[in-house]
């Protein structure tokens, strides 16, 4: 057998292997989404979609935290700015389908968000922390004061109206698909984005910021691009929010929602996709499930004692560490 | 009565008084997390929690043990300050020469068992430490009152942070810190113990913080939540003042209570976003900073 002939076959037998793994991800994403469709007829769907909120909200934070290496502390900011917006729009002008509610809310949290970016990104690491905490402590106590949020009470009674003035939102399961195929396109847009050479560029920042400088890149454009991604989505996250919950609260606003998105991020895994989601879903259940039983009242300590495990134990997060696993004894 | 931009003396006067005092408690406080961030670059989130955990103590051991305020105001903090021992000890140094931001959420994780095993004890509501009798009433000083604990706060604030910058500063003790933390191995050659160096300086930083809440409890509301609001005012002082700038810390803390209670006179709705808006400024200025060095 020549060389040539060896390379191709080995080539080929790469080629196979790649394709017998793509249809393994194809069957496996089609489960995932299966269970997702028909999970409402099992689980109460205002709760599922509260998972799918606070996923998405991860999910965008992680774009941040775990892709581009920037620790945002104030990412609770956009989650309420999404969210007031949304609550405020619906709830005043009833002309407005839902849907051109949930975009303003995003447009709103999006030119914040490019705010935010433009004050803080040149500073780095815990510098960038305290900076966006300090910006979006700005954003909490200008909704404190404004008269439009309902100050301590909150916007009550949000009307969830019609999709495109056609689909009854008031119905859970109508709802929940419309929430599922929003979150379902941002994972798949992150997704995107990530894997983009732009996405690679976020990494080469993360991992080597000087260097990344030197090879020519405009490293501030690239990261105040991902901030304002990361805020957009958030902001929708928290618009949708308040669509499904009728209500937009000062709550989202509050610095320890900044603190909450980063435990989901970390528990879950961050730099890895389904990390976030898969924290959210978690700390969403714990904190629910705790909340029904006779350790009510110890939400907060655990929460933060798992945050001290986490960090002390897995800091890459469970997806992290379960693939960290899979590279050493299976691949 | 004489107006200042058509506002009493009298009142602003009073909200001055009430900003220097607010700024006393910002510089104490800054003050601890500058030392624990300059010295050991480690981002002290638990550190309006150990406030807290000193104005808690003055009161249950006041109402346990009957221990008096003078007491209190020396054994709150040595207390507070074992465990931040402990936690340096057993937590922090587990991810030493980790990124900086793991110290910060593991101290928020420790800030948030504190303050919730806390407040399952004693509720949110409050509790209340009688003044002591020494401080009750005060001196008219012509233009306004000064009631007598007011003026101790001040005072005892202001030496605090004072000796504090000087051993830091000026002292063989602070120059092996400064060292220490600059080439932790060179010094361990020397025969320093660096190791105890840095579980002694978290230690003291938080006693700072436990000093302030001593101080703050008979004017405060003592409560476990006390500590989560200051904690992020104190940051946003500290970055205005320079990360890591001791003196810059102290003398931004006292500027930044004037700003606020100077706020509160003339436009009130703004008076707690300020700090927060002149953190935004300053930013944009100087990015270090208004004390701090170039890094």
């Amino acid at each position: 057998m020549s060389q040539i002939d060896i390379q191709s076959s080995i080539q080929k037998t790469i080629l196979k292997q790649q394709k017998a793994e793509d249809r393994r991800k194809l069957v496996l994403n089609g489960i995932l989404l299966m269970l997702l469709l028909l999970a409402p007829f099992v689980i109460y769907p205002v709760f599922l979609m509260k998972i799918l909120c606070f996923a998405l909200f991860a999910a965008a934070f992680n774009l941040l935290f775990g892709f581009t290496g920037l620790l945002s502390f104030g990412h609770a900011a956009f989650l309420a700015t999404g969210g007031y917006t949304t609550g405020y729009l619906l709830s005043n002008y009833s002309g407005l389908t839902t849907e051109m509610g949930i975009i303003a809310g995003t447009l709103m949290a999006t030119v914040l968000g490019l705010g935010f970016a433009l004050l803080s990104i040149r500073r780095q690491g815990i510098y960038f922390a305290m900076v966006t905490l300090a910006l979006a402590q700005l954003v909490f106590f200008f909704f404190v004061q404004s008269s439009f949020t309902g100050g301590e009470d909150g916007l009550h009674g949000v009307p969830r109206g019609e999709l495109f003035g056609l689909i009854n939102l008031e119905d859970n399961l109508n709802m929940y698909y419309f929430v599922l195929a929003v979150f379902l396109a941002c994972y798949l847009l992150i997704q995107r984005i990530v894997s983009s050479p732009y996405g690679h560029v976020l990494k080469a920042i993360k991992q080597n910021e000087p260097r990344a400088v030197s090879l020519g890149y405009k490293v501030d454009r690239y990261k105040v691009l991902a901030f304002v991604i990361s805020a957009a989505l958030a902001g929708l996250a928290g618009s949708m929010k308040s669509v499904v919950f009728q209500l937009a609260s000062l709550n989202d606003a509050h610095w320890h929602m900044s603190g909450e998105v980063i435990l989901m991020t970390l528990v879950g895994g961050m730099g890895t996709l389904l990390g976030p989601v898969l924290g959210a879903t978690l700390v969403v259940n714990i904190e629910y499930q705790l909340g029904q039983g006779p350790l009510r009242d110890w939400v907060d300590p655990i929460l933060g004692a798992i945050f001290v495990i986490t960090v002390l134990a897995f800091r890459s997060g469970i997806v992290g560490e379960v693939q960290k696993f899979v590279r050493k004894n299976i691949g | 009565m004489s107006m200042i931009f058509g506002v009493p003396m009298a009142v602003l006067s009073g909200q001055l008084l009430i900003g220097i005092i607010n700024g006393a408690f910002y510089a104490l406080l800054s003050l601890g997390l500058a030392i624990i961030f300059g010295l050991l670059k480690i981002i002290n989130f638990a550190h309006g929690a150990m406030y807290m955990l000193g104005a808690m103590a003055t009161v249950i051991m006041f109402d346990a043990l009957d221990v008096n305020y003078w007491v209190a105001l020396f054994l709150a903090p040595v207390l507070v300050g074992i465990v931040g021992v402990f936690v340096e000890y057993f937590l922090l140094r587990r991810i030493a020469g980790q990124d900086h931001i793991y110290s910060l959420l593991l101290t928020f994780g420790v800030a948030l068992i504190m303050q919730g095993v806390l407040t399952n004890i004693y509720g949110v509501s409050g509790l209340r430490y009688a003044m002591p009798d020494m401080f009750k009433g005060g001196v008219n000083l012509g233009f306004m009152f000064m009631p007598y604990y007011r003026a101790w706060v001040i005072v005892a604030a202001l030496l605090v942070c004072f000796g504090t910058w000087f051993m830091v500063e000026k002292t063989k003790l602070g120059a092996y810190l400064r060292a220490g933390t600059e080439d932790s191995q060179l010094m361990q050659g020397f025969g320093i113990n660096v190791p105890l160096l840095v579980s002694l300086t978290y230690g003291f930083g938080v006693m700072l913080a436990a000093f302030a809440g001593v101080l703050a409890a008979p004017i405060y509301s003592v409560t476990p939540v006390m500590g989560s609001h200051i904690l992020i005012v104190v940051f946003a002082v500290v970055v205005i003042g320079g990360m890591g700038s001791i003196g810059g810390a102290i003398i931004t803390g006292i500027l930044m209570g004037v700003v606020e209670g100077l706020t509160k006179t003339f436009y009130p709705p703004a008076s707690s976003a300020v700090i927060f808006l002149v953190m935004v400024i300053v930013l944009m200025i100087r990015p270090h900073g208004l004390f701090g060095k170039e890094s």
